[in-house]
């Protein structure tokens, strides 16, 4: 008896809510709309990848050996040769940013070569560091390939000689494309969004229009109107979801490597975190808008700075690391990238779900708290 | 009836909170009382009394700080939720999810009640026929009329038959005839289900028609007991004085209010003055106060007693005592006299929202000096037809001069001569009372040494504390500063909006008093307003519905249009309205 009357309350609870979810345009709006938005933005808008970069060419020391060790450059699709008279002139250019790195081969570059130790400058625009790393690395690629083909020709100095030579690889991510690894991180974002913005209006708005006031003062208990709360949005979150996975594969070429079901349980685990933290800001702040200002805040914009989604985690300060391992986003963000680029790794998804889960239990006691049926 | 158990007993009951200024403050200040079941019980008091602190706590939602509250012979601090599984409660914004629809509401309260599904169909369409919104079940809540919402509010509250019902000022903000409605479908259903229902309002005519009636002021309870026995309280206080001929009714009215040691209260009535003379006071010096007038005794009524209650209680303190601002000030020989042809022209103005008439053909003219009030319903047009005069919103269609000055053509310079009261409280909060008379004293175009001099003058007629955070005032004089800027340059004509909703009785007679002594110093007022009685103020007034203009002339002249000449504005008003709709529904029928 006792359990039907929960159910049916509960019924009751979720039908209004999915009403006034679906019947609020600016709620799908951002619900459903501005992930297409941003899948298309990220997809297609937004690279890191470093194409046609213009690369100022000193040549000190015009010899054919020079000119050859350099031909590596021409030949990158990558890196676009300017061919400049002087040092100067090369250092105008990069101030002015019309070329991103100067190469200068030395005047003496011919003999270096002859004592079997040959170098060649190469100065970076530092502004983005992104793209002079990005450079750092196709121009050192270029340089060695020509190394690498002197090696094959016989025609090496010492280099190929009892040398060791660094044969790279990059896995997972072969190409390097910015997509496949932004594409993950996306959901990531998304359902942050779709969680944490859209229910952080649900609770405050009741407060604001009094409606929880007449709510409180029925048989409902506070368990219920928060579960409520959270039914149709998890299933905002899954269409979502579908939408990243679906636009990630055929859009994007992304591959995806892990199990889908480790990415649905991952994501819900994470969606549900996220919910969870938008209806704990929004009972205690009690107001709509001060609620999706906070959501904004305090979950959309540590999942973008501290999850790991533009900034490698390893390499920042103590603190920062810190404070990005308290961000639920980081746990979801390190599973689901593994999960769509490297395979399933299922003692890590589970770990992961177990950590989301964690949070999940106690933003739902704290929720709990808001709406316990008090106005003092 | 004796041996049933009451349905609430509150002993020593307190609950304190902290202010706005910081300061805690007590909204119930050890009350004590009880409650019989199966009856029709009222709380009234002014805003602030610690009405609705008391009926939240009646519901569980607040916890007392000391004292013990049992509803139903449970404790509330042990069981709330028994309690609230048992009872209804309708808060004063009613509740309603205002995009679900009517019947998705109803639906909603009676699956959070359990009601189940055979006594449902029933029980729904008893409601939807005494609420009237059986047409509207599809229509959702948020694009119903007021009185309509209300009524939605509380047929939700009676999804079943409650063991309590719990009514937080139902009426507020309603206009008379959906009140009425109202406590009809209340008293059918005490009739019919033998329901209990404890509501609290402003009103004295709905107390009035209760079985009990509890008076609270400032957190504690001033009286309480039948309407009868809490009439006879003023018993042998009550006249009724007629002003000589060609004296307004609010001149004498003002003359009394000012002689507080003689007279409790007094308000203009159908060309007449009602008051309350103080118990014991001296009789020739009364006399002499009325200008031997005629003076005759009058039945006493609840709201007398309350008035008498209220000003015994307040004796001390609050907004009451401080005399009422300008009253004392020398009626200006007003550079712009009486009669010298209307400042304010309106003709055949019409304003359409999309497909939607907000106002209709309305013409009318304000006299000079006059004091003219715009009456109607929530949704009447009253505030858009307001707004267009104040130049705030462009007419459609029609002709509009206020002060001289074509509305239409020159809007800056007909604003420059107006002064304008929102509603709302629009100055800001964070400021002192200086600061922000100072900085509307700049807006309005006054410099150095004169704006000084004005603001100084301003703030000694209002009676203010130039120090004072105007976030911090009370209600009354927060609309006493939104007056005092409004007033700043000195403007022919004075706009208020709705400037007495949410402020006691006796605060709204401190205003009114103010209101006189401006017009005797030849300000033009115009003011809208839903306290019907608050019409006997005005030179002439105006009554609009849906957004026509249904009557106009003085209170007298309205009322005789109405055919109840004897009785308050209230009933006439309702007369009229209900006589225009149903012309109108003859109309279509007709047609």
């Amino acid at each position: 008896m006792r359990d039907s009357a929960f159910r049916i309350r509960l019924v009751a609870l979720v039908r209004k809510e999915t009403r006034q979810m679906l019947r609020d345009r600016s709620n799908l709006l951002v619900g459903l709309l501005l992930p297409v938005a941003l899948i298309l933005l990220f997809g297609y808008g937004l690279s890191f990848d470093v194409k046609n970069a213009p690369v100022a060419l000193v040549m000190d020391n015009n010899s054919a050996a020079a000119r050859e060790a350099v031909s590596g450059i021409g030949g990158s699709r990558y890196l676009v040769p300017v061919r400049v008279g002087s040092m100067a002139q090369a250092d105008a250019l990069l101030r002015a940013g019309k070329v991103d790195a100067i190469v200068r081969v030395p005047i003496d570059f011919a003999e270096q070569q002859a004592r079997g130790k040959a170098q060649v400058q190469l100065i970076l625009n530092g502004i983005d560091s992104t793209t002079a790393t990005s450079l750092e690395a196709y121009i050192n690629g270029a340089l060695g390939t020509v190394t690498l083909r002197r090696i094959d020709r016989g025609t090496g100095g010492a280099t190929g000689v009892g040398g060791v030579s660094l044969v790279q690889r990059i896995w997972f991510n072969e190409a390097g494309i910015s997509t496949w690894y932004l594409v993950p991180g996306l959901v990531v974002l998304i359902m942050t969004l779709v969680g944490a913005f859209l229910t952080s209006l649900l609770i405050a708005r009741e407060w604001e229009r009094g409606t929880l006031e007449a709510l409180f003062v029925t048989p409902v208990r506070p368990l219920e109107l928060v579960l409520a709360k959270i039914v149709p949005y998890l299933a905002i979150g899954l269409i979502d979801l579908v939408m990243c996975v679906v636009a990630a594969r055929l859009l994007f070429e992304v591959p995806i490597r892990g199990s889908l079901l480790a990415i649905l349980l991952t994501s819900m685990a994470y969606l549900l975190v996220s919910l969870l933290m938008g209806l704990f800001i929004s009972g205690t702040t009690r107001n709509q808008f001060a609620a999706s200002q906070m959501a904004l805040l305090a979950s959309f914009m540590p999942a973008l700075m501290l999850s790991g989604f533009v900034f490698d985690l390893r390499n920042v300060p103590l603190a920062v690391k810190i404070a990005s391992q308290i961000v639920p986003a980081t746990h979801f963000m390190g599973v689901i990238k593994t999960l769509f680029l490297a395979g399933t790794d299922w003692g890590m998804v589970l770990r992961g779900c177990a950590i989301l889960l964690g949070y999940a239990v106690v933003l739902l006691a704290l929720t709990w708290r808001t709406v316990r049926k008090r106005l003092d | 009836m004796n041996d049933t158990p009451p349905s609430v007993v509150i002993e020593g009951l307190s609950k304190t909170f902290t202010g706005p200024d910081g300061k805690p403050f007590r909204a119930i200040d050890g009350i004590s009382l009880s409650i019989q079941p199966g009856t029709l019980v009222a709380l009234v008091g002014p805003d602030g009394a610690g009405k609705t602190t008391l009926m939240r706590m009646m519901a569980g939602l607040l916890r007392p700080d000391s004292g013990r509250l049992e509803v139903l012979g449970i404790d509330l601090a042990k069981d709330a939720q028994t309690v609230q599984n048992r009872i209804s409660y309708m808060p004063q914004r009613f509740g309603l999810y205002e995009d679900l629809s009517v019947q998705e509401n109803l639906d909603l309260y009676a699956d959070l009640h359990g009601v189940p599904a055979d006594v449902r169909a029933e029980r729904f369409s008893r409601l939807l026929d005494m609420t009237d919104l059986a047409r509207f079940t599809g229509r959702p809540a948020g694009k119903l009329s007021g009185g309509m919402k209300q009524k939605l509010g509380l047929a939700c509250t009676l999804v079943r038959v409650p063991d309590l019902l719990l009514l937080d000022e139902p009426s507020v903000g309603v206009d008379p005839l959906s009140r009425r409605d109202l406590w009809q479908i209340i008293e059918q259903l005490i009739a019919s289900d033998g329901l209990s229902v404890i509501g609290s309002t402003a009103y004295m005519d709905e107390a009035g028609r209760c079985d009990h009636v509890f008076v609270l002021n400032q957190g504690t309870l001033l009286a309480e007991g039948s309407p009868d026995d809490l009439r006879r309280r003023a018993e042998g206080l009550t006249h009724v004085v007629s002003p000589a001929d060609g004296v307004p009714a609010r001149d004498l009215q003002a003359r009394m209010i000012d002689a507080p040691d003689l007279v409790v209260d007094a308000v203009p009535s159908a060309g007449q003055v009602r008051f309350i003379c103080q118990p014991g006071c001296d009789q020739a010096a009364l006399k002499a106060l009325l200008h031997d007038c005629d003076c005759q005794p009058r039945k006493e009524e609840l709201e007398d007693a309350f008035m008498l209650l209220l000003h015994q209680h307040d004796g001390s303190g609050g907004d009451v005592s401080a005399p009422p601002p300008l009253a004392s000030e020398a009626p200006v020989a007003s550079q712009n006299g009486h009669g010298d042809g209307p400042v304010i022209v309106v003709r055949d103005l019409v304003r359409r929202f999309g497909d939607f008439t907000a106002v209709a053909n309305t013409s009318f003219d304000v006299k000079r000096g006059e004091i003219f009030g715009l009456l109607g319903p929530n949704g009447a047009g009253k505030t858009t037809t307001f707004r267009m005069l104040c130049g705030l919103l462009p007419a459609t269609s029609g002709e509009l001069q206020v002060a001289g000055v074509n509305l239409r053509k020159a809007r800056a310079a007909a604003r420059a001569r107006i002064g304008y009261v929102a509603q709302k409280f629009s100055l800001y909060s964070n400021l002192s009372v200086y600061e922000n008379l100072d900085f509307f004293g700049g807006a309005y175009g006054l410099r150095g040494k004169a704006r000084y001099q004005r603001v100084s003058e301003i703030i000694r007629q209002f009676d203010l504390d130039p120090d004072a955070q105007s976030g911090n005032l009370p209600l009354g004089y927060k609309q006493r500063l939104a007056m005092a800027a409004g007033l700043l340059h000195e403007p022919e004509i004075l706009f208020l909006d709705e400037p007495t909703s949410g402020i006691d009785p006796l605060a709204r007679r401190s205003f009114w008093r103010t209101i006189t002594a401006l017009s005797q110093s030849g300000v033009t007022v115009v003011v809208t307003t839903h306290f019907m009685e608050e019409a006997e103020y005005c030179d002439r007034i105006a009554i609009q519905d849906a957004g026509r203009l249904l009557a106009l002339g003085t209170p007298r002249e309205v009322r005789e249009r109405s055919g109840i000449t004897d009785g308050y504005m209230n009933e006439a008003f309702i007369a009229i309205v209900e006589q225009a709709r149903a012309a109108e529904a003859g109309g279509l029928e007709a047609a």
